[in-house]
């Protein structure tokens, strides 16, 4: 791995600054998910191997946001909204492939490791050994700080008691939409965007907690599909996630 | 289904996607539709959630203290203010709003 490299070029030094500097970002807001999830329902285990085994921020809030509302009802749209929120991640995993290189245990290893931040540090890298350096060492420190501060938040969130006292729930809205604001960038996200939320809030009085969540995903489709208010700019644009705009 | 089992399968099929990505040919991340499709997606679910976590309760719909802190939660993130401080920020509103109606 990163360590049996030798760190001497200046675009390597550079790339592993940016995978500290998005990394550590990153893992302090393991504290708000650690608190909700515990808020929503899960214990304090449940919350931890989200963090060590799913390690995919947006997909862990979807997964307890769905639970608060329905609870372990629920479990069905819960699982799904975290899938398909997760489907942008194999799209991360085909673009860093080429830099892993052969070997089960390695590509294994980084296919964990395959995030929004992981991906977007080392595809902003000029050299294969740089991309390299990012990938590994954002998902390093990303994995190891998001995991701390995942328990840390779960267990102060144990010790809160009754969360709405504390705006946590506003916290969860807040944090869903700190996730969204950096992919709102051109006229199609937008729009799909606007569609999705109406829908939502439509359909949420009349559908179990959960499923108007997964109908607002068919927006996208349709919008995603038909490619409307879509220019051939956007799709290249929309392709290479923001490094800093991330969180 | 208990939280166990939630907890299990999803963590387990989210991860299965990313090891897929590893698996099939990179020549399908050139394809427009697909990356568009993820991106947008993406985006819904986010934009659904928002909706829902900001003004879901167990009587379906409802407007309270959320929603204020949501709106200055959008203006802290056009402002470019760091994400955690963003979330601190909206919970404070909140719990503000409560302790003093």
């Amino acid at each position: 791995m990163t360590g049996a490299q030798p760190q001497s070029s200046p675009e390597v030094a550079a790339a592993i600054r940016s995978s500290f500097a998005v990394g550590l970002a990153v893992a302090a807001y393991g504290i708000s998910f650690g608190a909700l999830s515990v808020a929503a329902g899960l214990d304090v285990w449940q919350t931890c191997v989200l963090s060590l085994l799913m390690f995919s921020g947006g997909s862990q809030f979807a997964l307890v946001g769905v639970i608060a509302t329905g609870g372990a009802a629920a479990g069905g749209a819960a699982i799904a909204s975290a899938v398909l929120l997760g489907t942008r991640n194999s799209l991360y995993a085909l673009r860093v492939a080429p830099m892993i290189g052969p070997g089960r245990l390695k590509r294994l290893l980084a296919g964990h490791w395959t995030i929004d931040e992981s991906t977007a540090v080392a595809t902003a890298q000029p050299t294969l050994e740089s991309q390299r350096a990012g990938f590994w060492w954002t998902g390093l420190v990303i994995y190891v700080g998001w995991n701390l501060t995942t328990l840390i938040g779960a267990l102060i969130g144990d010790q809160l008691g009754d969360v709405s006292r504390y705006g946590l729930d506003a916290a969860a809205a807040a944090a869903f939409l700190g996730l969204l604001w950096p992919r709102l960038k051109q006229l199609q996200p937008i729009t799909v965007a606007v569609g999705a939320a109406v829908v939502a809030a439509v359909l949420m009085p009349v559908l179990p907690a959960g499923v108007p969540v997964l109908a607002a995903a068919l927006v996208a489709v349709v919008v995603g599909l038909t490619n409307l208010f879509g220019t051939r700019e956007s799709d290249l644009a929309e392709a290479e996630p923001d490094p800093m705009g991330e969180r | 289904m208990t939280i166990w089992h939630i907890v299990l399968l999803a963590s387990i099929a989210v991860l299965a996607l990313k090891l897929a990505g590893f698996a099939v040919p990179a020549s399908w991340a050139e394809k427009p539709t697909v990356s568009r499709l993820a991106n947008l997606v993406t985006v819904a679910l986010l934009a659904a959630l928002v909706v829902v976590q900001t003004f879901g309760s167990t009587r379906g719909f409802e407007v309270d203290a959320r929603l204020p802190a949501v709106v200055a939660a959008a203006g802290l993130f056009a402002l470019r203010v760091p994400f955690i401080l963003v979330i601190i920020a909206a919970a404070l509103v909140a719990a503000a709003i409560r302790a003093f109606s």
